[in-house]
């Protein structure tokens, strides 16, 4: 009976320990008076705990109508764009874009667009997006008024690009185009609202060149039998249809790449990596990103459950990739940006909602010049501009000089980045790399540790290994001759110890 | 086979009185579970119904799995382990591997006992204890090896773990057999059997604990109206 107790104790213990457990980690930030706090920055760690960070990027200052000295205030403004020392405010409800002279930390509106000369017609209806090419020609993405119209620098029309006349493209519905990028060769890439095909091309001539990396439409076996065999006509009308998603946002890098955010998925797949929030899209149109981290770039790895809008998976709204190959993409959902490596690895996320300074309402769009970044808010009508902190430039340094294969310099600068912060698994990994290669294989075993990087940990420790057997062979020699030999030489012991007892016994027997 | 036998009879010959008879038959029953994992149907047998098997040994092999499931989670080299070691609790690590266990051993006693199964509990558990050697014996070597392996090399090592989990549910699958004097598809049959019981024996657990708690809050406020009432 008292054993039952026991064991009914035991059992209910580790009972309160699961409910304990169910409790959620807590999502708020506590925000000191100039609106940070050290966990306004963070990163994830191996194990997905949230490891507090110091800040790499702070506000510098925060553009909004009156700072930018507007006689007519922006108005859910959808986009940015920066080109050539120049921020283009898309302001979409009052029609117009606001170019924007950014050099020297000093901001000052130089023109603002809100016409086409030679265009038909000449204002713009609710414009989404703008794209300026290396010849200073706009695009605008006139969203009300079914075109994308290209313009030279001082705003003449040049050409539109409209609805295709092909019959991939639905024919009853209007072409509203929301977000667009241009290559290089002046083609136009599209994200157009009601088409789930993919991406909308263009050639430079205007003429409709097909879809491009539309999404694969999978469905899980366990999916397709439920719905197939258990649900009725009516169910299986009323549940949601089996079609690709939409983007959200698209931005092409330097190398002509296309990335893409999309925000329409299920829990489950983004744990999964099957929903792929992010992609990098070929010419082909498949998804190339690199993901070489053991949690895929998803944004926040744990959150609310829920629907308030401060609940779910980080849903990124826009992306903007650095010359560096560093992508950073912005939640719209908790306000927060994430920096991600080209292996795909997450530098740091900071940011939260809020109505203060580097805190957002509705963030919508994300633009960078040079390593600062501009974060658009549709709802405060603010421009917010981040500048990296001595913190935040020593990481980009540390990753530009390995990848300019200077080791030896990249390893001083991350050790620098483990005095602001001891949690940083890259950097172990960058030290390690670095030791391994000047041939230090134990202290870079221990590096690849902190890092847990098994991979390189396994490659010191292959080299590790083959110099310790090296140096001990003798002893490992006499180990093994030890072991051969002692038995052998017990076994002799035992046999005589047994002769002389036996002989012994014998002649106790003759005696008696 | 034979060689055991004659060494359980020279115990035998020395059952002397007291602590000393006590600590051979200790022994021997520990030296008994090489033969029982070498040669389950023979051994798993002779383990239960001829009383080869003490549960003094039976305890020891589940105590040390514990002790080794545990040295395995902080020791093992951790290119081939994912264990936080900052969350684990060493208790929690135990306990959640003896409960499941010892529920397992309930439930199949409950089943088995119905339709006509030979075994006690405590010959159940004594069998499903000595099913556990091969864990033991296998997965200690293997900490230290981990940490002679490269990344690359892991292979063998998930080879040698897997050969121990196979062995081990082996083991578990000849050991009720035996033990109850079942066949084969009436045993494959109650382990299934079983692992519903078990899901049935929990059920009733968190069942009782929430009645339990509602009692005790029932009890609570109904001294509190009184308190209240009587003020």
């Amino acid at each position: 009976m008292r054993m039952a107790k026991r064991v009914l104790a035991i059992i209910f213990g580790i009972m309160m320990l699961l409910l304990s457990c169910t409790a959620s980690a807590d999502d708020s930030f506590n925000l000191n008076k100039d609106g940070f706090s050290t966990s306004y920055t963070y990163g994830y760690d191996y194990w997905g705990d949230v490891q507090e960070s110091p800040d790499a990027y702070r506000v510098t200052t925060v553009l909004d109508s009156v700072s930018l000295g507007l006689d007519v205030r922006m108005s859910s403004p959808q986009s940015l764009y920066v080109r050539n020392n120049d921020l283009y405010i898309v302001d979409t409800t009052n029609n117009r874009i606001i170019q924007v002279d950014i050099r020297n930390g000093k901001y000052k509106v130089k023109r603002i667009i809100d016409h086409v000369t030679g265009g038909t017609p000449e204002t713009f209806n609710s414009p989404y997006d703008v794209f300026v090419d290396e010849n200073d020609n706009i695009y605008v993405a006139d969203f009300n008024n079914h075109r994308i119209v290209m313009m030279d620098r001082d705003l003449n029309w040049m050409k539109e690009f409209t609805k295709p006349a092909d019959a991939t493209f639905d024919q009853s519905l209007d072409f509203l185009p929301k977000k667009i990028v241009v290559d290089v060769a002046g083609r136009v890439y599209a994200l157009v609202t009601n088409c789930n095909k993919g991406i909308v091309k263009f050639e430079a001539d205007t003429v409709f060149a097909g879809f491009i990396g539309a999404t694969p439409v999978s469905v899980s076996t366990a999916e397709y039998i439920w719905k197939r065999y258990f649900q009725t006509q009516a169910q299986r009308e009323a549940s949601v249809a089996f079609v690709p998603t939409e983007y959200e946002n698209i931005y092409i890098d330097k190398d002509g790449f296309i990335y893409a955010t999309t925000t329409n998925f299920s829990e489950y797949d983004l744990k999964w990596d099957n929903a792929k929030p992010i992609r990098r899209l070929n010419g082909l149109g498949s998804d190339i990103l690199v993901k070489n981290d053991r949690y895929p770039p998803i944004g926040d790895l744990y959150w609310l459950e829920g629907e308030s809008t401060y609940f779910g998976p980080s849903k990124m709204t826009d992306v903007t990739v650095l010359d560096n190959e560093i992508y950073i993409v912005l939640d719209r959902v908790r306000g927060r940006l994430f920096g991600y490596d080209n292996q795909g690895i997450m530098l740091w996320a900071f940011g939260t909602r809020g109505n203060i300074e580097g805190a957002f309402t509705s963030p919508i769009s994300i633009e960078h010049s040079g390593k600062d970044l501009f974060v658009l808010d549709q709802q405060e009508n603010s421009v917010t501009v981040f500048t990296p902190t001595e913190y935040g430039n020593i990481i980009y340094d540390a990753i530009q000089k390995y990848q300019e294969g200077e080791y030896e310099d990249s390893a001083v600068i991350w050790k620098n980045v483990l005095k602001y912060n001891a949690n940083y698994p890259l950097a172990f990994r960058g030290i390690g790399r670095t030791l391994l290669r000047q041939d230090k294989y134990e202290e870079a075993m221990e590096y690849f540790k902190m890092a847990h990087d098994r991979d390189n940990y396994g490659r010191a420790f292959k080299l590790y290994r083959k110099e310790w057997i090296e140096k001990n062979i003798w002893w490992i020699f006499l180990g093994l001759a030890l072991l051969l030999i002692v038995p052998v030489i017990i076994g002799r012991i035992k046999r005589m110890k047994w002769g002389v007892i036996m002989h012994e016994q014998s002649k106790v027997r003759k005696n008696v | 086979m034979n060689k055991a036998k004659s060494v359980r009879m020279s115990d035998m010959a020395e059952k002397t009185s007291g602590r000393g008879a006590w600590w051979s038959r200790y022994k021997a029953s520990l030296r008994y579970a090489l033969y029982v994992i070498t040669h389950p149907f023979d051994g798993f047998w002779d383990l239960t119904h001829e009383h080869r098997g003490t549960l003094a040994a039976a305890n020891t092999f589940l105590a040390l799995f514990l002790i080794i499931r545990v040295l395995k989670l902080l020791l093992t080299n951790f290119q081939f382990i994912n264990s936080p070691i900052q969350h684990i609790n060493v208790f929690e690590e135990m306990g959640s591997l003896l409960l499941p266990f010892l529920i397992l051993c309930l439930a199949n006693w409950a089943m088995t006992t119905l339709f006509d199964g030979k075994g006690r509990f405590k010959d159940i558990y004594i069998a499903m204890c000595y099913a556990l050697v091969p864990y033991i014996l296998i997965q200690l070597p293997m900490i230290l090896v981990s940490n002679m392996l490269t990344f690359e090399e892991g292979s063998l090592y998930t080879v040698a773990l897997s050969i121990s989990l196979i062995w081990c549910f082996f083991l578990v699958f000849v050991g009720l057999m035996e033990v109850h004097d079942y066949g084969p598809g009436k045993t494959f049959i109650f382990i299934i059997v079983t692992v519903v019981g078990a899901a049935v024996i929990l059920f009733l657990i968190l069942v009782f604990f929430s009645l339990l708690s509602d009692a005790f809050g029932f009890f609570v406020s109904l001294y509190r109206e009184a308190a209240y009432r009587l003020n």
